[in-house]
């Protein structure tokens, strides 16, 4: 217990130099200027220490942002937003015209365009998403916004599967969400 | 320090007036026992990847639910939201063509249609156009599920369906301005949805109907 203060210190690792931005591809340099890494955790990873890029209020990004790291957007994106393997969080600020594909997208801004999300989808209070959803969890605060299609798998929804079990389905649902996405044009309101 | 404990769990000073926390609302909303939503579900359930629609306001623990409980592909349509605005904006007679055009789901494409109690608040030209189109959305072997009331009411709050569990849907009070609500008959209700036959019907404690209808 009396070491506690210690447990609370930034570890050197994490205070040391900030990691390669590695999201930022197809974004102008000035942009990728405004690229940092901050430890907001978007949701807690079991002893894994995982460090999040955040894109600023100020940048705009038009094209195609692909990475292997947790990413927080609190600028503009227009295009499409590819992080397969973590965790995208559009942050009250954001604004996001674009297909997004992660594993786990949690909403507090705005986004236009289709969510595929291996794991989750999770419109939080004040969200908003205009566009269709492919995701086996989605989760819709009250007082979030939504419109659009939901496309939720039943293999991978049950809880208390094994993780294994729910990469497979993951890798097969991103392909199968295209064809599934599609009547999403005829979209609900 | 034995007051601290004591205050853990009442009102936090920040909290404004008006507030009551999540769990406190629902205890008061009433919760209805359903009859037709189990049985509605247990048709979808063996379908693989069935389609839904439902035709009430967006509700988070609903989407969980289903997906869930029958891992579908859901379009929320939600008719009371424009019900409102067509309230609002005294444009009410403009719904029932809006009807004609606003789904655009192939023919005999979707295995289930959750109405909650939307036919009671339409005027008769909509309740007809509405039902044209579910008859010519829902696959054969797919399920409509509506309540419908039994006396008609003057004014009324719309309502959200939030579902509990299986057999039990909390009704919460939509914001919405609310209108008359109009009685259908049986036999109306029958003859509007032409193609399908009814399946299960109930008469609630609450005056309720809760119908059930199939595409054979």
């Amino acid at each position: 217990m009396w070491k506690r203060d210690e447990a609370v210190k930034p570890t050197p690792a994490a205070s040391g130099p900030a990691p390669a931005p590695a999201p930022a591809v197809g974004q102008p340099p000035a942009a990728a200027a405004e690229l940092r890494t901050s430890n907001y955790a978007t949701e807690p990873t079991r002893g894994i220490e995982r460090s999040a890029v955040n894109i600023g209020k100020s940048v705009v990004i038009k094209g195609e942002l692909n990475g292997s790291e947790d990413l927080t957007i609190e600028g503009q994106v227009e295009g499409k937003i590819e992080l397969r393997q973590n965790v995208l969080t559009i942050g009250p600020n954001g604004r996001i015209k674009a297909q997004v594909f992660a594993k786990s997208v949690v909403v507090l801004g705005e986004v236009t365009g289709n969510v595929t999300a291996s794991e989750k989808v999770d419109i939080r209070d004040n969200g908003s998403v205009d566009g269709d959803i492919a995701a086996p969890r989605v989760a819709i605060a009250e007082g979030a916004h939504f419109r659009g299609s939901i496309d939720m798998q039943k293999a991978a929804a049950k809880p208390g599967e094994s993780k294994p079990a729910e990469a497979k389905p993951a890798e097969t649902k991103a392909a199968a969400a295209q064809p599934a996405a599609a009547p999403a044009a005829t979209a609900a309101r | 320090m034995l007051t601290d404990l004591l205050k853990w769990g009442g009102k936090r000073p920040d909290q404004p007036p008006g507030f009551a926390p999540p769990a406190a609302r629902s205890a008061d909303e009433p919760v209805m026992a359903s009859k037709a939503f189990p049985k509605f579900l247990n048709l979808l359930a063996p379908r693989e990847s069935p389609l839904l629609l439902d035709f009430g306001p967006v509700v988070g623990g609903n989407v969980e639910f289903y997906g869930e409980r029958l891992g579908c592909k859901l379009f929320i349509e939600d008719l009371v939201g424009e019900l409102d605005r067509h309230t609002r904006a005294g444009t009410i007679g403009q719904m029932a063509d809006s009807f004609k055009t606003r789904f655009r789901h192939a023919d005999a494409s979707v295995d289930g249609i959750l109405c909650w109690d939307l036919f009671d608040f339409l005027d008769k030209a909509s309740v007809q156009a509405l039902a044209q189109q579910i008859v010519r959305m829902l696959r054969p072997g797919g399920a409509v599920m509506g309540l419908f009331c039994t006396s008609s009411v003057e004014r009324s709050t719309y309502t959200k369906f939030e579902i509990v569990d299986e057999k039990n849907l909390r009704c919460r009070a939509h914001n919405g301005v609310g209108g008359a609500r109009r009685a259908l008959q049986n036999r109306d209700i029958i003859k509007m949805f032409e193609g399908l036959s009814v399946s299960d019907s109930f008469l609630l404690k609450n005056n309720t109907r809760e119908m059930l209808l199939r595409r054979s």
